[in-house]
């Protein structure tokens, strides 16, 4: 059986490739994707530590880990729309574009 | 088993952030999430891999590539990113940074050591059911109607920022 | 309690205000004026009606008519003091109820002639009717915290009305004037009210006869006089005679009369109404309420009343018979007739044998009241009918006018009738009320009362000189040639006629005494005959100088007196420069000394401060502002620092 440890580092690494691809994407899509990575990385968090404290019984962190799925859909799919319109806007989808949004 | 997802994802989730081609980052997002889903098979959710499936990369997914061939032409073409070596290395100082805390953490606590997965039992379809529906305690409704009003309010908040704008006068 | 309809006295002009105010700018013009106008005709009705039940109803046991209270209810509980509102009707108050409604009436009627088709009519007639409400209230105050309340109310409502004509810089002066002025006497009544209800535990008044309460009305805290002598003697008094200060204010004594002659920049209807019959008589109406207590607990203060009120008439009288505008000689004589009401309320002596109330010493209480009354009524026609002129000439200037009596046939005839009235002559109404007056004044003393002598012969001199200034003496043919003045319009003479029908007969049909006197008691008027003969001589001595001066087409006497006496002249015309004093007070005084150095505080030290900390965070946001890159990586970096720099910090620490 593998160790519960390798679910954490596995989880852990997954999740600084998303922040490394947050940072240094410059593309608007790009960035979202890396924020999808960040957030499997937790999800796996979630249902490893709920494997590991409730053997058996309790669902805790299983349903965490559900609804994270359809809050992240729901986020995905609004940070889409905006993306969109900000490209209509501004005939670019990088990120420097909106800076001038700022204030 | 284990190692060949833990390879399937970690490989390919480098591969999501440095190639330059954004439909690529895309495809290798999904392959990412199958890894992930497999995680899931593998902890005995089936329930939560399938979900996995179906709205990550089932959904998700397919949402993303639409948006990339709205985006434009130039997009579509494969757009070439120019990336910066220095905020290269910054990222790569703030991840290796962050993973060292991380790790840090692991190590000092004891109950990483102290157990090993047991190996689960599949959790039944029913008592997700009425987990999901129950009010009691450890059961979910408030939560989960919540997660339906608020993936209204996202569908109508999607649609009104993505409207095009009528033509002014 | 039969008496429970009355609150729609208090309703209706409410009412036409909100709708007037509101939905008046939609309405024609006519609407809104029959609007004003409808309401106010109930609410005469309905006075009129009350007065008829509460006169004709018994008297008690006592003799006295019942002081009736409708409603009451407490507004402001404050610990042991009430705010009350409600409504109380006693012989004082459903008189003026009549008063105010029979002249608030006529000028709504009138205004339809005098304000026709002029901006903002609908405004007008919304403001006619707060005022109303607000007098009206004023008069059934149940006690003097209500009375304060609708005395504030009928200030801002003289306010909005003399500012009618707000693109004329005169007006908006006047009104602010008139504003700031009674404001600053209303100041001394508020602190009058509050040292009285501090001391005695109450805001009510103190009653001469039994009180009948509604149902459901709250009873009155009674005013606890006992506990407010132990304090010390002199608190009665002095919370008195602050409120005789607000009052003064209000009602135009000297020195704080300056804002009434300004006060003629708004409508003449207006005038008519606020600034002649109802509105500057709330002061008189103020002691007259507090009559009991003044009487009983301050009757040597009572002397500054007479004092102020002498002097008061006197200057008034004075500047009157010098000035060219017709409304500002109105309104001087307006002073010095209110002084008179003053003064008469002044003279009133501590009752015989004991008795605290006693209609004989008091004669003065009801010879106020009665002036009130009939002034009301022939100062009200009066200043209509100098609106009919200044409507037909144009023009507030005497050198305008003269001769207009061929022209302007009915203005004339009620003109002089209230004239005559007003000079005191029988059997006119101002004849018996200002001859109860004099009477009271010669019991008090024979110096004052002479003097009054003297001045209401002056009365009758620049009453005179005014009605011949403007119907005979030098015809300014020239300006009449190239635009006749022509007589007013039916609204406008019918509301003269009516006035001056009251003014011929009110005098001698009824007997005032038995409805309002000091005690409540029934007083036969009965004329001191000498004094009644004494004082028409005098007044027809002088009306027939007036004639003499000022009736031929050329005025040589006048003319003479003028080189003889040109600074006597000057400084009458100028109202011996009280304006001027004022100004002197508060520019270089107050402003130089006190305002100054305080506007030099407030710029430098409070606004130093307040800019510092505007200056201070508009300096730290521009400082920070660059970190708000818009980068969202930048963030999300920096974010991650903190997270692991906390989290490395808690490491280190547990």
């Amino acid at each position: 059986m593998v160790p519960v440890e390798f679910y954490f580092v596995l989880s852990a690494l997954l999740f600084f490739i998303g922040v490394f691809g947050f940072v240094t994407r410059r593309n608007l899509i790009a960035m979202l994707i890396s924020i999808e990575l960040v957030l499997n990385a937790v999800d796996i968090n979630f249902a490893a530590f709920n494997r590991m404290l409730f053997p058996d019984g309790q669902l805790e962190g299983f349903f965490m880990s559900l609804f994270s799925i359809g809050v992240s859909a729901a986020e995905s799919a609004v940070a889409i729309a905006i993306i969109i319109n900000v490209y209509r806007n501004f005939h670019s989808d990088q990120v420097n574009s909106i800076e001038n949004m700022k204030y | 088993m284990f190692c060949i997802l833990a390879f399937i994802i970690l490989g390919s989730a480098v591969m999501c952030v440095t190639t330059k081609k954004i439909m690529r980052a895309a495809t290798f997002l999904l392959f990412v999430l199958f890894g992930v889903a497999g995680l899931y098979f593998l902890l005995d959710y089936t329930y939560l891999a399938a979900a996995q499936i179906s709205i990550y990369a089932g959904g998700i997914t397919m949402m993303y590539i639409f948006a990339i061939q709205l985006v434009g032409k130039r997009t579509l073409q494969g757009m070439v990113e120019r990336l910066r070596g220095c905020r290269i290395i910054g990222g790569m100082i703030v991840s290796v940074i962050g993973l060292a805390t991380v790790v840090l953490v692991f190590l000092k606590n004891s109950f990483i050591t102290s157990s090993a997965l047991t190996d689960g039992e599949e959790v039944p379809m029913d008592v997700i059911g009425n987990a999901l529906l129950g009010s009691d305690k450890y059961q979910y409704v408030l939560p989960f109607e919540f997660i339906s009003v608020f993936l209204l309010a996202c569908i109508i908040g999607g649609i009104i920022v993505a409207r095009k704008e009528k033509e002014t006068k | 309690m039969e008496y429970s309809y009355v609150f729609l006295i208090l309703l209706l002009p409410f009412l036409s205000f909100i709708v007037l105010g509101l939905a008046g700018m939609k309405m024609p013009h006519k609407t809104a004026g029959l609007i004003g106008t409808l309401s106010l005709g109930i609410v005469t009705a309905l006075s009129y009606y009350t007065a008829f039940c509460y006169f004709t109803a018994e008297r008690g046991v006592d003799g006295t008519f019942a002081t009736m209270v409708p409603y009451n209810f407490t507004w402001l509980p404050l610990g042991v003091l009430n705010f009350d509102l409600g409504i109380m009707l006693d012989p004082i108050s459903v008189m003026m109820l009549i008063v105010i409604s029979t002249v608030s009436l006529m000028v709504h009627i009138y205004s339809f002639g005098y304000m026709h088709g002029e901006k903002g009519f609908q405004r007008y007639y919304a403001y006619l009717s707060l005022f109303t409400m607000s007098m009206l209230g004023l008069v059934v105050a149940t006690n003097i915290f209500q009375m304060y309340l609708f005395w504030e109310l009928v200030g801002v409502s003289s306010y909005l009305l003399i500012g009618f004509y707000y693109p004329l810089h005169a007006a908006v002066a006047a009104s602010k004037k008139a504003f700031i002025v009674t404001r600053f006497a209303d100041m001394f009544f508020l602190i009058g009210i509050l040292i009285f209800g501090f001391y005695t535990g109450s805001f009510s008044f103190s009653f001469a006869g039994n009180v009948v309460m509604g149902d459901g009305a709250t009873p009155f805290i009674p005013v606890d006089v006992v506990r407010a002598v132990a304090a010390g003697g002199f608190i009665i008094p002095t919370a008195l005679v602050l409120m005789f200060i607000g009052g003064a204010g209000k009602s135009a004594m000297f020195p704080l009369h300056i804002w009434l002659p300004d006060a003629m920049e708004g409508p003449t209807p207006v005038s008519a109404l606020i600034h002649a019959a109802t509105m500057v008589v709330a002061g008189v109406f103020q002691i007259a309420r507090l009559f009991p207590l003044w009487i009983e607990y301050a009757p040597g203060q009572m002397s500054i009343v007479v004092y102020v009120g002498v002097f008061t008439a006197f200057y008034a009288a004075a500047v009157a018979c010098a000035q060219s505008d017709i409304k500002r000689v109105l309104a001087f004589s307006t002073i010095s007739q209110i002084a008179f009401m003053m003064v008469a309320l002044g003279v009133c002596l501590p009752g015989h044998d004991g008795a605290v109330l006693d209609n004989h010493a008091q004669l003065g209480y009801m010879a106020s009241m009665f002036h009130l009354f009939t002034h009301a009524m022939f100062k009200a026609c009066l200043f209509l009918g100098a609106g009919c002129i200044i409507h037909a000439v144009h023009s507030n200037e005497m050198s305008t006018m003269g001769g207009l009596r061929k022209y302007m046939p009915i203005t004339h005839i009620t003109f002089l009738i209230s004239c005559i009235a007003i000079s005191g002559i029988p059997p006119f109404s101002g004849f018996f009320s200002k001859d109860e007056i004099i009477t009271a004044c010669f019991a008090y003393s024979p110096v004052v009362g002479w003097i009054m002598t003297a001045i209401a012969a002056m009365t009758a001199f620049y009453m005179f000189r005014l009605y011949y200034g403007i119907f005979w003496g030098t015809e300014n043919k020239e300006l009449h040639e190239h635009h006749t003045p022509h007589e007013a319009p039916l609204t406008m003479t019918i509301p003269l006629i009516i006035l001056s029908v009251i003014t011929l007969t009110c005098g001698w049909i009824v007997n005032f005494g038995s409805f309002v006197s000091a005690s409540g008691l029934d007083y036969e008027i009965h004329l001191d005959k000498q004094i009644a003969i004494t004082s028409t001589v005098i007044a027809l001595i002088s009306i027939a100088l007036a004639t003499y001066i000022y009736k031929g087409e050329k005025q040589p006497i006048a003319d003479i007196l003028y080189k003889r006496f040109p600074k006597l002249h000057r400084a009458a015309y100028k109202r011996f420069y009280m304006d001027e004093v004022w100004m002197f007070i508060t520019h270089k005084v107050i402003f130089r000394l006190v305002s100054t150095p305080i506007a030099w505080f407030d710029r430098h030290v409070v606004d130093g401060t307040f800019d510092f900390i505007a200056w201070g965070s508009n300096a730290a946001g521009e400082t920070i502002r660059p970190w708000q890159s818009g980068d969202v990586r930048q963030y999300a970096v920096w974010f991650l620092t903190g997270t692991v720099a906390l989290t490395l910090v808690l490491l280190c620490l547990l």
